[in-house]
C-alpha cells in the first residue's frame, strides 16, 4: 500500500489546503439548504392546498394576531445584519467585535424563539384542534426548531472565535460562513412563512 | 456534521482505519470501499427483498388466501415494495456505483465529503433491519409502499411509525449521497477536464442528485405529517378530522415519480459506459444523451399526479400530467435509439456484460411503451391499481435497473476484485433470468386487463392458471440468482487473474490496477478527454501524461 | 447501399408495420364490453397496442439484429467503426417519437371527451334534494352520455354509494332501495355519488372500462351507460385493508323491463321508474 503522502502531492489537494474556504464545502452547504428549502416548499404547499379547498369547519378557530409575529419578523431580520457585522469583524481579526455580534445575533434569535412560544401559550388553539391549527403548528414548529439549531451554532462559533489564534479566524472563515449562510436561509423561511401564513 | 471537517482531517483518520477485508466492516471513508459496502449491503436486502416476492408468488398460485393470513399478505408486500425500491436499487445503482466510479470519471483520489459518504452509508443498514424487525415486534406496515392514508393511520399503527422511522433514515441518507455526488462532480473535476468529456454515469448521476435533493425533502416532510397524524392525532390527512387524503397523495408522488427516475437515470448511465466498451465504439450521440438526460430530470419533476388519475383531480390536470408524462418517451426514446445506434457496426463481444444491457433495452422499452399507455387517461381508468401496473414496473425496475446492475457486475468485477467472473455461467445467468423474468410478469399484462386487481392475495378463480404461470416464471428468477452467487463467490477466489484492463477500456477507471490502490492512481490522475475513443487512433496519446504510471501495479 | 438492401428495408418495415396492425386489431386482451364507453376505450386500446407492438418489435428485431451482425467472430480484433453520432438521425428519432406522441395525447384526449372525462362535475348533482349541490364534488368519469343519449332519457338515474371496509353499499334515492348489489338498466345513464365511510376504496367494473376511487371526506361520481345485460364483478382496487382482496359485489346489467320488475320489489315508496 502506498502511503497517502502521494494524496498531498496533487495539485487539486493543494488548492484545497490552501485557500481560506474551500468552496466545495458552502457548495455543499448551499445544497442542503435547498433540499431543506424543498421540505418547507412542500409544508407550504401542503397548506396552500387546505385553503383553496378545505373550508374551515363551521365551530373551529383559527385566528391569529398580526402584532407579535411582526415583532418576530424585525427580531430575525435584524440578527440577519448583525450577523453579517460578525462576519466583517472576523474578516478583520477583531475577535472581540465579532464575538459581541454574534452575541448579539444570538439573543435576537433567542428573543425570537421566546416570543414564538409565548404566542404558542396565548393562541386559542392547540394542536390537534383543527386542520389549520396542525398546519400552522407543524410549519412555525419546524421552523422553530431551525432557529434553535442556528442559536446553538452560533454559540459554537462563538465559542470558538473567542480569540485570534482560536479555531474560528480571519484564515478559517467557514464556520461563521457557513452558520451565517444557514441563518440568513432561516431568516429567509420565517419571512415566505410570516407571508403565507399570517398575511395571507 | 461535515460542514466543519477541515479537508486535512482525512488523513489523520485514514491511518486508524483498519485494513484489509476488515475495513469493509467499518467506517471507512474510502470511496471504493463505501462502494461495495452500499454493493454488498444493497444485494443482500434484494435477497431479502426477492424471498419476500417469493412468498407474494406462492400465495398468488391459489386463487383463496392459504399461504399466510391476509394481514401477513399485505404486511409482505409492503416490505417487499419498501426493501426492493429504498434498500436495493436507489443504493446500489445510485450509492454503490456512485461511489465507486464518480471520483474516478471526475479524476478525484476521493468523493468531495468523505465523512458524510460514510455516514449516508452506515444509515442505511440499522434503517434496513428496523424495518425488517418491525414485522417480528410489531407487526410490519400494511398499507403498501406508498402508505396512503387513512388506512396508513389506521391499520397497524407501531409498524407504520417503524415504517416510517426507517424511511426517513433511508431518505436522508439519499439526500446526503445527493449532495456529496453534485460536489463532487462540479467542483473536485480534475484541472483540464471539461463537462463534456465527462463518462455519461457522470450525467447521469448528476441529474439524479439533482432529483433526489429537490424531491426527497418533500417526502420526508410528508411522513412527518403522517406520523403526527398516527402518534398526535393531528388531522393533516385524516378526514374524520378535517384533513386531506389527496394532499398526502400529491406530496408522496412529487418525491416517489422522481424517484422512478433515481432509480433508472444512474442505470441509463451505467448501460452507456459498458456498451461503447463491449462494442468497441464510442457512444453514439454523446451531447443528444448528455440534454436528454436533463430534459428527463426537468420533464420528471411535472408528471407526478399520473398515479392520481382515478384520486378525483380535476380534468384539467388530468390533460396537463397526460401531455407531461408521454413526452418523457420523447428524450427516453433518445437515448434508446442512440444506443441501438452504439450497437449498430460494432464489434459486438457477446458477453454477459452485454447481454444484460441488451436484456435491459428490450425490457425496458416494453415497460416504456406501457407506461405512456398508461399515461392516457381514459386507458389509466381502467388498468389503474391493477396487475397491468404491476407489469409495468417491474419490467422497468427489474428488466430495467437490476437486469443493469448485473451487467455492471459483470463489467466491474474485474475491477472490483482483480479477477474474473466465468463467463459461460454468466451467460447462463443471464438466460435463465431472461425467460424466468419474462414468464413472469409479461401474463401480468393480461391479468390487470381482464380485471385483477393488485395488492390482493385473493382472486377470481378463473386467473388461477395465469397466476401459476407467472410463480413458475418467479420460482426461475429466484434459482437463477444462484449461479450467479456461486460466481461471484467462486471467482473471488479461483478466478482467471484479471489484469489491469481486462476489456481494454478508455474510461479512467480503467487507467489504473486492479483493484485500485487507495489514492487510486500512483502518480498524477489521468486526463481522458475521450473517455469513448474506440477505433480512433488519435487517442493513444491524449491519455496523459504518465503512461509508465497508469499501468503500474501497486500491489 | 446497394439495391437489394434497400428493398430489403423497405420491405422489413411494411411487413413491421402490417404485421403491427394486424396484431393490434386482431388480437383482443381485454374482457367484453358491457358499457357505452367500453367501445370507444377499446378503439383506444387497439390504437395503442398497434404502436406499441411495432416499436417493441422494431427494436427488438434492430438490437438482435446487431447483435448477431455485428458480432466479434473468432479470430477478430481491432474495434467497430469510430462513428461518434450523426445529427440528421438524432433530429429524425426525436421528431419521430415526438409526432408519435403528441398524436396519442390528442387522440386519447378526444377519447376522453367522448367517455365524458372533460365535463364538468358540481352541476350534475342540481335535482338531489339535500344540500349536496353545495358541496364540492371531485372529479371522477363525468356523465356516460356518449354515444348512448339516443337510446336513453337524459335524466340520469342516480345511485348513492357507499363504500366501507369491506363492502359498497348502493342506496337508490328514488324508491329508498338499499342494496349490495347493483342493478341497472341498460341503456340508461347512471350517476354515481360515492363516498367512503373510513379508508379509500376504488369502484371498478372491468367490463365498463371505469374505475374511480371512492374518498372518504370527498365525494367523487362516476357516471356509465350501461349497454350489455349479464352480470358482472364489481371489485375494489384500492387497497383499503386486510379483506381488501374480498372486497367485491355485482352488477347486474339487465332489460329496462327487469329491472322495472327488479324495482318494483324492492321499492318502498311506490313510485315506478320512469
Ligand atoms: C424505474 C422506474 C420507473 C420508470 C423509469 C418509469 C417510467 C415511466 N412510467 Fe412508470 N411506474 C413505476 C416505475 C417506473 N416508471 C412504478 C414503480 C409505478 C407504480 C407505483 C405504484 O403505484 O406502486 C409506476 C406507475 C406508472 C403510472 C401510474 C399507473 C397507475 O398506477 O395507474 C404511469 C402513468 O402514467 C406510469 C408511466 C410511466 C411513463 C410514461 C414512463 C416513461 O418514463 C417511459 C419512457 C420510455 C419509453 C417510452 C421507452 C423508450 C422510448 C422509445 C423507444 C421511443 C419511442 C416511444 C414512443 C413514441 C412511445 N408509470
Ligand atoms: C424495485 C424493485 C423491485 C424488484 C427488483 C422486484 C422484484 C420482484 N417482484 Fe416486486 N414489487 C415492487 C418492486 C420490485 N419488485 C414494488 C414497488 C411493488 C409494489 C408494492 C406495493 O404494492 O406496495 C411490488 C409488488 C410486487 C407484486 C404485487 C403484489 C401485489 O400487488 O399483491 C408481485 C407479485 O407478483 C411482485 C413480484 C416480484 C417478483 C417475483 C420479483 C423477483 O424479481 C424477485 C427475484 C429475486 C429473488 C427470488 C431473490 C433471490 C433468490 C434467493 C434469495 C434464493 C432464495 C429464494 C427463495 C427462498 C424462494 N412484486
Ligand atoms: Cu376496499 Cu379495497
Ligand atoms: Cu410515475
Amino acid at each position: 500500500m502506498t502511503t497517502l503522502a502521494s494524496k498531498e502531492e496533487t495539485s487539486k489537494e493543494e488548492v484545497a489546503h490552501d485557500s481560506h474556504h474551500p468552496d466545495y464545502r458552502m457548495f455543499g452547504l448551499a445544497a442542503f439548504l435547498i433540499a431543506d428549502g424543498m421540505t418547507f416548499a412542500g409544508f407550504f404547499a401542503a397548506y396552500l392546498t387546505y385553503k383553496a379547498v378545505n373550508p374551515l369547519l363551521p365551530d373551529a378557530i383559527y385566528e391569529l394576531e398580526l402584532p407579535l409575529p411582526t415583532l418576530n419578523t424585525i427580531l430575525l431580520l435584524v440578527s440577519s445584519a448583525t450577523f453579517h457585522r460578525a462576519g466583517t469583524a472576523l474578516k478583520k481579526d477583531d475577535s472581540k467585535k465579532c464575538q459581541r455580534w454574534l452575541l448579539i445575533t444570538a439573543s435576537l434569535g433567542l428573543a425570537f424563539l421566546a416570543s414564538q412560544m409565548f404566542e404558542y401559550f396565548t393562541l386559542p388553539f392547540g394542536l390537534t384542534d383543527n386542520l389549520y391549527a396542525s398546519t400552522f403548528y407543524a410549519l412555525t414548529g419546524f421552523h422553530g426548531l431551525h432557529v434553535t439549531l442556528g442559536a446553538i451554532m452560533i454559540f459554537i462559533v462563538w465559542w470558538q472565535a473567542r480569540s485570534p489564534d482560536g479555531r474560528v479566524t480571519s484564515k478559517n472563515q467557514f464556520p461563521l460562513e457557513a452558520a451565517e449562510l444557514y441563518w440568513h436561509f432561516v431568516d429567509g423561511i420565517w419571512v415566505i412563512l410570516f407571508i403565507i401564513l399570517y398575511l395571507l | 456534521m461535515t460542514i466543519s471537517i477541515p479537508p486535512t482531517s482525512q488523513q489523520s483518520t485514514e491511518s486508524l482505519q483498519p485494513k484489509g477485508w476488515l475495513r469493509y466492516f467499518s467506517f471507512s471513508l474510502d470511496h471504493k470501499v463505501i462502494g461495495l459496502q452500499y454493493l454488498v449491503c444493497g444485494f443482500i436486502f434484494y435477497l431479502i427483498g426477492g424471498a419476500l416476492a417469493s412468498a407474494i408468488r406462492v400465495e398468488l398460485t391459489s386463487p383463496i388466501s392459504d399461504f399466510m393470513a391476509r394481514d401477513v399478505y399485505n404486511q409482505v408486500l409492503t416490505l417487499h415494495g419498501t426493501i426492493m425500491i429504498f434498500l436495493w436499487i436507489v443504493p446500489v445503482v445510485n450509492g454503490a456505483f456512485g461511489n465507486y466510479l464518480i471520483p474516478f470519471y471526475v479524476g478525484a483520489r476521493d468523493m468531495a465529503f468523505p465523512r458524510l459518504n460514510a455516514v449516508a452509508f452506515w444509515l442505511i443498514p440499522p434503517a434496513g433491519l428496523l424495518l425488517i424487525s418491525s414485522y417480528f415486534i410489531t407487526g410490519a406496515a400494511q398499507s403498501g409502499w406508498t402508505a396512503y392514508p387513512p388506512l396508513s393511520i389506521t391499520t397497524a399503527e407501531a409498524g407504520q411509525i417503524i415504517w416510517i422511522l426507517s424511511v426517513l433514515l433511508l431518505g436522508g441518507s439519499s439526500i446526503f449521497g445527493g449532495i456529496n455526488f453534485i460536489a463532487t462532480i462540479l467542483k473536485l473535476r480534475r484541472p483540464g477536464l471539461k463537462l463534456m468529456q465527462l463518462p455519461m454515469y457522470c450525467w447521469a448521476m448528476l441529474g439524479t442528485s439533482v432529483l433526489v435533493v429537490l424531491s426527497t425533502p418533500v417526502l420526508a416532510g410528508t411522513l412527518v405529517l403522517l406520523s403526527f397524524d398516527i402518534v398526535a392525532h393531528t388531522g393533516f390527512f385524516n378526514p374524520v378530522l378535517g384533513g386531506n387524503v389527496i394532499v398526502y397523495q400529491h406530496l408522496f408522488w412529487f418525491y416517489s415519480h422522481p424517484a422512478v427516475y433515481i432509480m433508472v437515470l444512474p442505470a441509463f448511465g451505467l448501460v452507456s459506459e459498458i456498451l461503447p466498451v463491449h462494442c468497441r465504439k464510442p457512444l453514439f450521440g454523446y451531447p443528444t444523451m448528455v440534454y436528454s438526460i436533463m430534459a428527463i430530470v426537468v420533464l420528471g419533476l411535472v408528471v407526478w399526479a399520473h398515479h392520481m388519475f382515478t384520486s378525483g383531480t380535476p380534468p384539467w390536470m388530468r390533460l396537463f400530467f397526460t401531455i407531461a408524462t408521454a413526452f418523457i418517451a420523447v428524450p427516453t426514446g433518445i437515448k434508446f435509439f442512440n444506443w441501438v445506434a452504439t450497437l449498430w457496426g460494432g464489434r459486438i463481444s457477446l458477453n454477459s456484460a452485454i447481454l444484460f444491457s441488451c436484456g435491459f433495452i428490450v425490457n425496458f422499452v416494453l415497460g416504456g411503451i406501457t407506461g405512456v399507455a398508461l399515461a392516457q387517461v381514459p386507458f389509466d381508468v381502467h388498468v389503474h391499481d391493477t396487475y397491468f401496473v404491476v407489469a409495468h414496473f417491474h419490467y422497468i425496475v427489474y428488466g430495467g435497473s437490476v437486469f443493469v446492475i448485473f451487467a455492471s457486475i459483470y463489467h466491474w468485477y474485474p475491477k472490483f476484485t482483480g479477477r474474473m467472473l466465468d463467463e459461460n455461467l454468466g451467460r447462463f445467468h443471464f438466460l435463465i433470468t431472461f425467460i424466468g423474468f419474462n414468464l413472469c410478469f409479461a401474463p401480468q399484462h393480461w391479468l390487470g386487463l381482464n380485471g385483477m386487481p393488485r395488492r390482493v392475495a385473493e382472486y377470481d378463480p378463473q386467473f388461477t392458471f395465469i397466476n401459476q404461470l407467472s410463480s413458475v416464471g418467479a420460482l426461475l428468477m429466484a434459482v437463477s440468482t444462484l449461479p450467479f452467487l456461486w460466481n461471484v463467490f467462486h471467482s473471488a477466489f479461483k478466478g482467471r487473474i484479471a489484469g489491469d484492463n481486462p476489456w481494454e477500456a478508455l474510461t479512467p477507471e480503467w487507467l489504473t490496477s486492479s483493484p485500485p490502490p487507495i489514492e487510486n492512481w500512483v502518480g498524477e490522475a489521468p486526463l481522458v478527454s475521450e473517455p469513448y475513443g474506440y477505433g480512433m487512433r488519435k487517442i493513444k496519446q491524449k491519455v496523459d501524461p504518465t503512461e509508465e504510471d497508469l499501468g503500474g501495479n501497486s500491489k | 447501399m446497394p439495391k437489394s438492401s434497400a428493398i430489403l428495408i423497405i420491405f422489413l418495415s411494411i411487413a413491421l408495420l402490417a404485421g403491427g396492425v394486424w396484431i393490434g386489431q386482431n388480437i383482443n386482451l381485454l374482457p367484453v364490453d358491457a358499457s357505452a364507453n367500453a367501445p370507444v376505450y377499446d378503439e383506444l386500446f387497439k390504437v395503442l397496442f398497434t404502436i406499441g407492438t411495432i416499436l417493441f418489435v422494431g427494436m427488438v428485431g434492430l438490437v438482435v439484429y446487431s447483435l448477431i451482425k455485428f458480432r466479434k467472430r473468432p479470430g477478430q480484433t481491432g474495434d467497430g467503426l469510430p462513428i461518434e453520432g450523426n445529427l440528421p438521425l438524432e433530429i429524425l428519432w426525436t421528431a419521430v417519437p415526438a409526432i408519435v406522441i403528441l398524436f396519442v395525447g390528442i387522440y386519447s384526449y378526444d377519447i376522453y371527451d367522448r367517455m365524458g372525462g372533460m365535463q364538468p362535475l358540481q352541476h350534475e348533482m342540481h335535482d338531489h334534494e339535500n344540500a349536496l349541490t353545495t358541496q364540492r364534488i371531485w372529479g371522477g368519469i363525468g356523465s356516460g352520455t356518449v354515444e348512448a343519449t339516443t337510446v336513453s332519457s337524459i335524466t340520469p338515474l342516480m345511485i348513492d354509494v357507499t363504500a366501507m371496509q369491506f363492502a359498497f353499499l348502493f342506496h337508490y334515492p328514488k324508491g329508498d332501495i338499499l342494496s349490495g348489489e347493483l342493478h341497472v338498466p341498460t341503456g340508461q345513464v347512471i350517476t354515481m355519488k360515492m363516498e367512503s365511510k373510513d379508508v379509500i376504496h376504488a369502484f371498478w367494473v372491468p367490463e365498463f372500462r371505469l374505475k374511480q376511487d371512492v374518498i372518504p371526506g370527498q365525494p367523487t361520481i362516476l357516471s356509465f351507460t350501461p349497454t350489455r345485460p349479464g352480470r358482472y364483478p364489481i371489485i375494489c382496487a384500492e387497497l383499503c385493508g386486510p379483506y381488501h382482496g374480498g372486497m367485491r359485489s355485482t352488477v347486474v346489467v339487465e332489460s329496462p323491463e327487469e329491472y322495472e320488475d327488479w324495482f318494483r320489489k324492492n321499492s318502498k315508496d311506490a313510485v315506478s321508474v320512469t
